[in-house]
């Protein structure tokens, strides 16, 4: 049984809330309604073999917005996981492309070996796109989904993506439609925030893109950390440290090239930042990248541990598993 | 088989295309010195019946998209299916002798990227109905008459996903849906009814919204009706057919052999089937 934490760690006061549902916003962040589900709705105008599937999870995954649009292509399948990307293999089979969402740990957990049996070992062009990816809800590991990532990438067949923000999840949505094949999607759903706007950049399928340029460290990252390294350069800055941000949304295939590229430069500190457990997410991938490359710089990771992580609200989580943006900027401080 | 003009006076009968079926079955068990043959036995008069009295499709366009599908759920009896396969003549009668060998097309257990007429990749069981919800659902999509045959063994009934997939079935009102459950009342650990109850099976699918009939799935001509009336039932409900059947059926030394789901068969055992199923038939 857990230990009961003290009720303040260094004067913070202790937050409330370990809801399902939390926003990964931080405080006037500037955000977006649904991205995925505007998205979709747009590309399916032009795209008539798109349907939408959910297993009870419509309007947690922003699907709601795509039925409320489409009612005669959703099929709403129960709160019935198996039976979801079973009959999204059956659908795909007949020539659709269903975009299938549901949790992450349900779609990694509960039915993998659907996944692997009837979606990617036949190589039917489904779509699955799931919310609360890694350490995004307080409500404890039956809704985090610390190795989802882990668990795909170790699946032929299987392209696996981890967007940052709304405005990558919008172009996100045509590029997978455009890739033949089964897509395992991290979602960010409800007000996601957008950052990458300011940086001039522009999603392609198995690319990593540099955000920033910095010579002292190197942050590979995908998903919200590249979000929370760009907060924590600001941090850095200050200190004198510059801090280059490499964005990898495409976790599979894994932009090598790119890696290898920036990370041989000499003469920087190489941290990958993941919101996954340490294990089989996109720090080992890089690191095996590396080793098998020849490429040895100095490397650090930031992710989950590998242990059942604490129910709790977001930003204490954060903290307590130095995700947030503080704790990215404190750790490097502290290797550098 | 899309044949509405049959001239052949000696066409083969239901009776010699199930022979057939279970001969095949039977060379390719011999060839690999094992395989799920007392299954392939108990479910060759559903087959027979299947791909050449029910279904719709082309030998040479396994693909066609006007055909009806048939999953096989239960992936490990691809032997069974194989041998139906080739008397339909989508799979050559010589790749029979490349049966679970190496580059063969014919693996034991039934995968969609091996086979030609193969419609899903079985082996864990329970996956079989998911898909047919989801072909069935397709299927209207497109406004097709193409109906979706799913077979499935009684052992499979344990599976959640299977009660997932009756469900939305009947939900989905899928009459385009075809489901055969083999009661051959034998699965891995001991007999189904023993592993774990599943009876009342056909009061439990009625209540989930299915029409369903229970036959005897060695009784060709109650099979053949069980089929035309899953085909002409008017109400839209998805429909199940019950099939009662013998493990090792048309071979009496493998009928009365101990019970188990995988039997074992000597080498010199197999001439003496194929004999056996001769004699049979000649009686």
């Amino acid at each position: 049984m857990k230990t009961v934490r003290s009720a303040s760690q260094a004067g913070k006061p202790r937050l409330t809330t370990s809801a399902m549902i939390a926003s990964i916003a931080s405080e006037g962040q500037k955000t977006k309604p649904a991205p995925f589900g505007h998205a979709l709705v747009e590309l399916a105008r032009s795209r008539p073999d798109v349907v939408g599937m959910t297993a009870d999870l419509g309007k947690y995954t922003d699907l709601h917005i795509f039925a409320k649009e489409f009612p005669d292509r959703y099929y709403q399948m129960g709160m019935a996981e198996q039976l979801l990307f079973g009959a999204a293999s059956g659908l795909a089979a007949e020539g659709f492309m269903p975009f299938a969402t549901t949790y992450a740990v349900f779609a990694s957990r509960r039915a993998y070996d659907f996944i692997h049996q009837t979606i990617a070992e036949e190589d039917r062009n489904v779509k699955i796109v799931c919310a609360l990816p890694g350490l995004t809800s307080g409500y404890g590991p039956s809704h985090q989904a610390a190795e989802d990532i882990a668990l795909f990438r170790a699946m032929p067949n299987m392209t696996v993506i981890d967007p940052c923000d709304a405005y990558e999840i919008e172009q996100l949505v045509p590029a997978i439609a455009a890739h033949q094949g089964p897509v395992y999607m991290r979602l960010l759903r409800g007000q996601v925030p957008v950052v990458l706007d300011e940086y001039d950049y522009k999603f392609e399928l198995g690319k990593a893109k540099l955000i920033r340029d910095g010579k002292d460290v190197l942050i590979i990252s995908s998903g919200i950390m590249t979000m929370r390294a760009l907060e924590a350069v600001q941090a850095l800055t200050n200190d004198h440290i510059e801090a280059a941000v490499l964005h990898v949304p495409t976790i599979k295939p894994l932009d090598a090239e790119t890696i290898l590229r920036e990370a041989g430069k000499s003469g920087r500190l190489v941290v990958v930042a993941e919101n996954h457990t340490t294990i089989g997410g996109l720090g080992e991938a890089v690191a095996a990248l590396l080793m098998r490359s020849g490429v040895h710089p100095p490397f650090r990771q930031i992710a989950l541990p590998d242990e059942f992580l604490d129910a709790g609200a977001l930003p204490t989580l954060h903290d307590r598993y130095g995700i947030s943006a503080a704790e990215v900027a404190r750790q490097i401080k502290q290797w550098l | 088989m899309e044949t509405s003009t049959k001239t052949l006076t000696n066409a083969p009968t239901l009776a010699d295309r199930a022979y057939n079926v279970r001969r095949n079955a039977l060379r390719m068990g011999e060839v690999q010195g094992q395989g799920y043959i007392a299954q392939a036995l108990d479910i060759s008069d559903v087959l027979a019946v299947a791909y050449f009295h029910a279904m719709r499709y082309r030998p040479d366009d396994p693909s066609w998209e006007g055909r009806d599908r048939f999953l096989l759920s239960n992936g490990h009896y691809a032997i069974a299916l194989y041998a139906a396969l080739i008397e339909a003549g989508i799979v050559p009668e010589e790749e029979l002798e490349t049966y679970g060998s190496d580059e063969s097309r014919l693996p034991m257990s039934g995968m969609a990227s091996y086979t030609p007429g193969m419609e899903m990749s079985g082996g864990s069981l329970g996956l079989g109905l998911s898909i047919a919800v989801g072909m069935g659902l397709g299927l209207k999509r497109k406004k097709s008459d193409a109906r979706v045959y799913t077979l499935f063994s009684d052992g499979e009934l344990d599976e959640g996903s299977v009660w997932e997939a009756i469900q939305s079935a009947g939900h989905y009102k899928l009459d385009n849906l075809i489901g055969i459950v083999d009661v051959n009342n034998q699965q891995a650990d001991g007999p189904s009814t023993q592993v774990m109850a599943f009876e009342p099976l056909v009061d439990k699918l009625q209540a989930f919204g299915w029409f369903v009939q229970r036959v005897d799935g060695n009784d060709l001509g109650a099979v053949v009706a069980a089929f035309d009336a899953a085909k002409s039932h008017p109400e839209p409900k998805p429909r199940m057919i019950v099939a009662d059947t013998l493990m090792g059926k048309g071979v009496p030394f493998l009928e009365q052999r101990e019970k188990n789901h995988f039997i074992r068969v000597e080498q010199h055992e197999w001439q003496l089937a194929l004999a056996a199923l001769e004699s049979g038939r000649q009686a």
